[in-house]
């Protein structure tokens, strides 16, 4: 999340794609943009890595069937066994069912809490919202945000090149520096 | 050259104004539905109160016909829910861009159907207050629930696909919620939906962990169109009744369910385009695909039968072959077979014509049959199964309360409640998704 920094914001997807190009050109590293959907190609341009939450929903399904076989298997086989038809009491096919319904249901919950938590949300209040005419970031502006962190980062110099780039618009984020 | 998904090229700017600004304070007749919906509302937590207060002997389940409405009714409903997962899931997986404009309502339409379905085995429980022993937990009483009985599997089955389709469709709802929360004016309503909101801003850091979160529940939910609705079918087909004892229930069952689904699409999506003037979004494109699903599912059910007759006559067995070819089309509530053939199978037919497909109207009546017919057929299969089982001495009359249709009514009334209340408070067109569609038929365009 960007607490400082400068944003801009550009009228089309492809101002945006142009100018995050550009700043990776000049070797700018901490780039987020703002759109008001995904747009196609943005994140190899802002050299994004891949989310790894697959890595994490798949073992937690795995587990969630585990869990849901192992209690089936323990109620009904081991500590109660159960004769339905004559059948024995560890018959697997009829635990089948439920060991599928609580994969999906562990695995469906956790891709959900997991987006949350690498999104770092629910966040109410950021700086960024207190920018006005920020909430055309989910209209029709596309932003691009220059972390404060950057190195390349430049209070003065950033914002002017920002708006060479065609921003329609260049806003600091955060409190303002003291000059020297 | 086929129509067009999207009637010109709108602007982000004019999809924003017209997607969020349909969300608007009703005139008087939309204020008069949501008032009449209010008062079947009403009406049902009357009766359901009174059924919990006295118990189901004031339904008019009796022995041997134990099951009939509360089951037809939740078979009925939760198989409605399916065409929303399949609409929202499987297409999505199978990058079927018509799915766009209207995911969003039909999975409202899915969540809804199902809180009704649920209502009905609750209260069939007679006791609904101990439903919590359908869990393992280590009870003083010593014993456990029966795993090995599809009644426990339904329970996991539908509240899985509950949360799963709770979950989907929060997660799809939140950029939306994100611009009502930027555009809306006033004090307090762009705080709730800034609440409701958690904080969304459409950054790129988000949208990757997002495509993936959605496209895992996507491919999670996917499975379960198929698996629910098997696992019900599962509490007919492993029971001996004539009727019942059939291995193509599961295939069948879940035909018929995205079958009745879709007719409900239909029967919301024709006048919600109406209503809200949608003409642009959801085009006669829209309409023509969801009555060929209507044709292609419509034609597995009816293959089914005649499964379902043919393994009657096969089996050799003189109750099963009593039961398909002289009880259902000639006995008692005969008349609700033949209902059944003639909206499922016969009213069918006219989806052949180009032009019935692409009528509103058309649409709307023919599906409306649809879902008649997949209720009688739901009736079929429940109640007169059970009123002509084995032995004659045995066989039952049945015939359904006041309460049992003021049930079947109230369900109606909630489900359109909720869904006019979805209506008026929320974003109910995903309109990140439509303006990504246009930026890529845009690009399309641009390379053609």
């Amino acid at each position: 999340m960007m607490r400082t920094g400068c944003v801009a914001e550009f009228a089309s997807e492809e101002a945006l794609l142009e100018a995050a190009r550009a700043m990776r050109a000049r070797d700018y590293t901490r780039l987020e943009a703002y759109t008001p959907y995904p747009v196609e190609g943005l994140e190899q341009v802002l050299a994004l890595k891949r989310s790894w939450l697959n890595w994490l929903v798949f073992p937690v399904a795995m587990s969630g069937a585990g869990l849901g076989y192992l209690i089936q298997c323990y109620v009904n086989a081991i500590n109660y066994p159960l004769n339905v038809g004559g059948r024995p009491p560890h018959s697997w096919p009829a635990f089948i069912p439920i060991t599928f319904e609580t994969s999906v249901l562990l695995g469906g919950v956790s891709a959900f809490v997991l987006f949350f938590l690498l999104a770092r949300l629910p966040r109410l209040w950021q700086p960024i919202f207190d920018l006005p005419g920020f909430s055309s970031a989910s209209d029709n502006g596309f932003w691009l945000g220059i972390d404060g962190r950057d190195p390349r980062f430049h209070p003065e110099r950033t914002p002017i090149l920002l708006a060479n780039l065609g921003a329609a618009r260049v806003d600091r984020i955060g409190p303002r520096e003291e000059s020297p | 050259m086929p129509d067009p998904l999207i009637v010109g090229r709108p602007s982000n700017r004019e999809l924003t104004e017209q997607l969020l600004g349909i969300v608007r304070p009703w005139g008087a007749s939309g204020k008069a539905a949501l008032a009449a919906c209010a008062l079947g509302t009403l009406w049902l937590g009357f009766a359901v109160t009174l059924t919990v207060a006295t118990g189901i002997g004031l339904w008019g389940n009796n022995i041997p016909a134990a099951w009939a409405f509360a089951i037809i009714n939740f078979v009925w409903w939760i198989g409605i829910g399916h065409a929303g997962t399949f609409i929202s899931a499987i297409l999505l997986l199978l990058e079927q861009s018509w799915r766009t404009s209207i995911n969003r309502i039909v999975e409202a339409m899915t969540l809804f159907a199902v809180m009704q379905a649920a209502l009905f085995p609750l209260l069939h429980l007679g006791r609904p207050w101990f439903f919590y022993w359908l869990i393992p937990y280590p009870a003083t009483m010593g014993v456990w629930p029966n795993f090995k009985s599809a009644l426990p599997w339904d329970a996991a089955a539908v509240f899985t696909y509950f949360t799963i389709s709770l979950l989907f469709w929060y997660l799809g709802l939140l950029p939306e919620l994100a611009a009502m929360r930027d555009y809306v004016g006033g004090r307090w309503r762009p705080r709730i939906y800034g609440v409701l909101a958690l904080g969304w801003r459409g950054s790129a850091h988000d949208h990757r962990h997002y495509r993936l979160a959605y496209g895992l529940l996507a491919g999670l939910a996917t499975p379960l169109v198929v698996s629910v609705h098997s696992v019900v079918s599962s509490d007919f087909a492993i029971g001996i009744v004539p009727g019942w004892h059939a291995t193509i229930f599961p295939p069948y069952f879940v035909a018929g369910a995205i079958y009745s689904g879709f007719a409900m699409v239909a029967n919301l999506l024709v006048p919600i385009r109406r209503v809200f003037g949608l003409h642009n979004v959801i085009t006669p494109r829209h309409f023509d695909l969801v009555a060929k699903m209507l044709l292609v599912t419509g034609w597995i059910v009816i293959y089914s039968y005649a499964t379902e007759w043919f393994f009657a006559w096969f089996s050799g067995e003189p109750y099963e072959f009593y039961q398909s070819f002289v009880a259902r089309p000639s006995a008692t509530g005969a008349v609700v077979f033949w209902m059944s053939i003639v909206c499922n199978v016969l009213v069918l037919q006219m989806f052949w014509s180009r032009r019935a497909r692409r009528n509103p109207y058309a649409l709307w009546i023919g599906s409306f049959f649809i879902q008649i017919g997949m209720w009688s057929e739901r009736f079929v299969i429940v109640v007169q199964s059970l009123e002509r089982d084995f032995l004659p001495s045995a066989w039952r009359g049945y015939a359904p309360t006041w309460v049992d249709l003021s049930i079947l009514g109230g369900t109606v009334t909630f489900f359109l409640l909720l869904f006019l209340v979805f209506l008026r408070w929320m974003p109910f067109i995903p309109m990140s998704e439509l303006k990504e569609l246009v930026a890529k038929l845009n690009r399309a365009e641009r390379k053609a």
